[in-house]
């Protein structure tokens, strides 16, 4: 194995000759590089795409920054080379390196990486692979890194259960700390690793699939999930904050440009409308919002640290931050005169939202987006996600009167009991917008279509229906097509056989693992990439694991399905969503769950975490208490 | 409004920041530093910063030069100290200007720039010297480059061998970077049979219009 040095020879020679070298050598501003002799723990934060997406990625920097606080603790990055970088590594031996020190990964204690979506598995194989790190926890020992994952994939640990060898489910800014902790102390017993995977298995939050076996029944679904050793939980319950921690403000600014250039700050986390189809609204409950002071002075601190030239006020719903007006004076009071880009994504639709992206004063080129995600009241009742038509048309007038000539309307095609007539609205209601734009503005006035296809996902009211088939959406897609041609109109859709490989992994069970090993063996990585994701592959992959897509994919899931995922506890009940799926198919809305509690199961979980956080800082409306005993601490 | 000429040497990782990311990298710097930034007018705002001469991604130089504008007169030593907190590394502050406002764009003074070249791997010198009284001898060296064809000679201004013992033999160029008419190394390199990716390129000198060529 080359070192720090021999690896940065090799790299002048190489560097010259890639695409984007300065992907692969570090050195931004807020970079931070520590003596690798002064610390007692150095981890590798991976992120398993290329530097352009991974570099701006907050849960990526939100532990850069925690991490390298801590006087006993390093932490360096890592990234995919892109497909010419890797060829030229291999070719030339050079191990996968991080960027701050160009030390080989295999050096570090510990490599953690962030799994916020499934078509990176491929990718986070690739890495153990560049890394030289065996790539099944069962094959590694003790001098090993420990390979450790989170991110909203890993609520469905399963399918990447044997490369991982342990899991964090939920958020990750205390438990983080626990395990470096733990793995410190392990260190200085000198056991061997089942010793440190079952001080890890100890901690809340953590999962370590060593210790657990799914046993399956004659029809491929699961009979239990097994714990192999008596100390380990049954149920994994995700981490949540009580209160959310000071908000990263020294970001990297990157020496070429990537995806995003620009400071992001959460608002709030969590959602409570409670759209069926929405993972995130599901798994990241309660709602918590950070106070206006707070997302200020941080934004003031991050300008300063950074010198971007544009901010994103980041959350799952906007227009639902409490006081949301006053949070967009305030930052355009403070900043005026700076220059400053302000985005705010996901505002309702309703003409409030024109008032409020009219503060901000942006550039109005990029267009202004609305997430209708259904087109008739029947599809919107089935998602709960309730907007008359009406409400839209007025909005959307509200927008063009305001300067904006684009509206981006989203869409998901293939929900629930979705039909052809409730996919015909789709194209009508855009044909609508632009006939509302054109009376406005006239010819100037476009609509943009983003049409994406309904994906199941674990721990949602949804995750027990069937994908639509590809035939089904092919019929789809085509009526859009057919429909939505003309000037003024565009429309995008997503390659059905995406939506078919991210439904196959979204709920997959331990069997996928041999899947995922195989597909990459045969090539596959990259598969969030149009351009490189190798449908063939996973077919292959799929047929010599003796598995099919249909049965993940395609199939109703009985109610009393034991899922592979059931070990793994989000703190909203499996009783509440089948509830939800229940209400969907009877056409029952529920409200916004901060005027009223719909027990979800937040609060009996964390029953100990609200005492001591009374108010309202968590947006659950008090429930009064009931004579049943706390489930969790 | 005053206009501030920074004369900077790049190295390190930034090597491999082309100009138009430099562009950026100078823009977020300078906000850093608060200094007070002039924009251009119009539609899209950007603040007015003007680098003298692209640099090819890969090297290193100790000579570029780049003009800012700004909205207040501000001393020049406390420029300098705001800036020198606020680059990236592989940034170094040498110089801090004023010039006056209607000087002509620094794009159009540069003419010439000096490069130095260290070869990696080991070569026969005395054949190399012969290559090189070849190329200088040429009344016309054609090249093509991005399908296009164009007579390297005329853009080449001065070249010699340096053979330090025990050492890497080095090469240092003088080549125009007129606009329209810019000498770049690595084609001098590969013209001369070098690996261009075999060697390490450094820029020494940028030379504008109105200055004297000292030791062509």
């Amino acid at each position: 194995m080359l070192n720090s040095h021999e690896i940065a020879l090799r790299l002048e020679r190489i560097l010259p000759q890639v695409q984007k070298p300065g992907r692969y050598v570090g050195g931004e501003y807020n970079q931070i590089s520590k003596d690798w002799q002064a610390v007692a723990t150095r981890v590798a934060l991976a992120f398993p795409d290329i530097y352009d997406i991974g570099l701006p990625n907050l849960g990526l920097a939100i532990f850069y920054e925690q991490l390298n606080a801590r006087p006993d603790v390093l932490a360096e990055r890592v990234y995919c080379p892109w497909i010419d970088m890797e060829a030229h590594m291999r070719a030339e031996q050079i191990p996968l390196f991080s960027l701050e020190s160009q030390r080989p990964v295999l050096d570090f204690d510990i490599l953690a990486f962030t799994l916020p979506y499934e078509t990176l598995f491929t990718n986070a194989l690739n890495l153990l692979d560049l890394a030289g790190i065996p790539l099944k926890s069962s094959q590694r020992a003790a001098h090993h890194p420990l390979v450790i994952a989170g991110g909203h994939a890993c609520y469905n640990p399963e399918p990447m259960a044997d490369f991982i060898d342990a899991f964090v489910i939920g958020e990750g800014e205390e438990v983080i700390e626990e395990i470096v902790n733990t793995y410190q102390a392990w260190k200085r017993t000198g056991q061997d690793r089942r010793a440190l995977l079952l001080a890890l298995a100890a901690i809340p939050g953590v999962y370590v699939p060593m210790f657990y076996r799914p046993v399956f029944q004659a029809d491929g679904t699961l009979e239990r999930m097994e714990t192999l050793d008596p100390a380990v939980p049954v149920n994994i319950t995700k981490r949540m904050l009580a209160r959310l921690p000071p908000a990263p403000s020294h970001f990297l600014v990157p020496n070429i440009e990537v995806v995003h250039n620009r400071i992001s700050v959460e608002i709030m986390r969590g959602c409570t409308r409670g759209c069926r189809f929405c993972h995130a609204g599901m798994i990241n409950r309660p709602v918590r919002e950070r106070s206006i002071e707070e997302i200020v002075e941080t934004l003031q601190t991050a300008l300063d640290s950074t010198g971007f030239e544009e901010i994103a006020l980041l959350s799952l719903a906007s227009s639902d931050y409490t006081r949301i007006t006053d949070l967009v004076d305030a930052v355009t009071t403070r900043f005026a005169g700076k220059n400053l880009v302000v985005s705010l994504p996901s505002l309702r639709i309703e003409s409030f939202s024109v008032d409020l992206m009219e503060k901000l004063k942006g550039s109005r080129q990029g267009g202004f987006t609305l997430a209708p995600e259904a087109a008739t009241e029947r599809m919107r009742t089935i998602i709960n996600k309730p907007i008359s038509t009406e409400q839209l048309l007025e909005t959307a007038r509200a927008i063009y009167s305001h300067g904006w000539p684009t509206i981006k309307l989203y869409f998901m095609i293939g929900h629930p009991e979705e039909t052809l007539e409730d996919v015909q609205a789709i194209a009508d209601l855009c044909k609508a917008v632009l006939a509302e734009g054109r009376r406005t503005i006239g010819g100037r006035a476009q609509v943009h279509a983003g049409v994406s296809t309904f994906i199941p996902k674990p721990h949602t009211p949804f995750q027990w229906v069937s994908a639509d088939s590809v035939e089904q959406i092919e019929a789809k897609q085509a009526l859009l097509r057919r429909e939505l041609r003309g000037p003024n109109l565009k429309l995008n859709w997503t390659d059905p056989r995406d939506t078919m490989l991210e439904a196959f992994l979204s709920r997959g069970d331990r069997r996928l693992g041999e899947v995922i090993l195989g597909a990459w063996q045969r090539g596959a990585k990259f598969d969030a990439w149009q351009d490189q994701v190798r449908h063939d592959a996973w077919q292959e992959a799929i047929a010599d694991a003796g598995l099919t897509m249909d049965f993940y994919v395609h199939r109703t899931r009985f109610v009393d399905e034991v899922f592979p995922w059931d070990h793994i506890n989000p703190a909203v009940k499996k009783s509440y969503l089948l509830e939800e799926y229940r209400n969907s198919q009877s056409g029952i809305l529920r409200g916004d769950c901060r005027q009223q509690c719909y027990a979800c199961g937040i609060l009996p979980t964390f029953t100990g975490l609200r005492r001591l956080n009374r108010g309202d800082y968590w947006k659950c409306p008090e429930v009064p208490a009931r004579k049943t005993p706390a489930l969790a601490e | 409004m005053i206009r501030i000429r920074l004369s900077h040497s790049k190295s390190g990782a930034l090597r491999y920041t082309g100009n138009l990311d430099m562009q950026k990298v100078w823009e977020r710097a300078f906000r850093r530093a608060r200094l007070p930034l002039a924009y251009s007018q119009g539609f899209h705002p950007q603040p007015r910063i003007n680098q003298a001469c692209p640099l090819p991604l890969g090297f290193t130089s100790t000579a570029e030069l780049l003009d800012v504008w700004l909205t207040d007169e501000m001393p020049l030593d406390q420029v300098r100290a705001a800036v020198e907190g606020a680059i990236p590394a592989g940034l170094k502050i040498q110089a801090v200007e004023t010039i006056d406002l209607h000087a002509p764009a620094l794009q159009t003074q540069v003419d010439t720039a000096d490069y130095a070249i260290t070869l990696h791997h080991p070569v026969d010198a005395g054949d190399l010297r012969r290559r090189i009284a070849a190329l200088m001898d040429a009344p016309a060296v054609m090249r093509e480059r991005r399908g296009k064809m164009y007579n390297l000679r005329p853009l080449i201004m001065a070249m010699r061998i340096f053979e330090p013992i025990g050492n890497p033999v080095r090469l240092f160029l003088t080549l125009t970077v007129r606009e329209g008419a810019t000498g770049r190394p690595e084609e001098v390199l590969l013209e001369l049979g070098l690996d261009p990716f075999a060697a390490t390129v450094e820029r020494t000198q940028l030379r504008l219009k109105d200055l004297h060529p000292e030791s062509l």
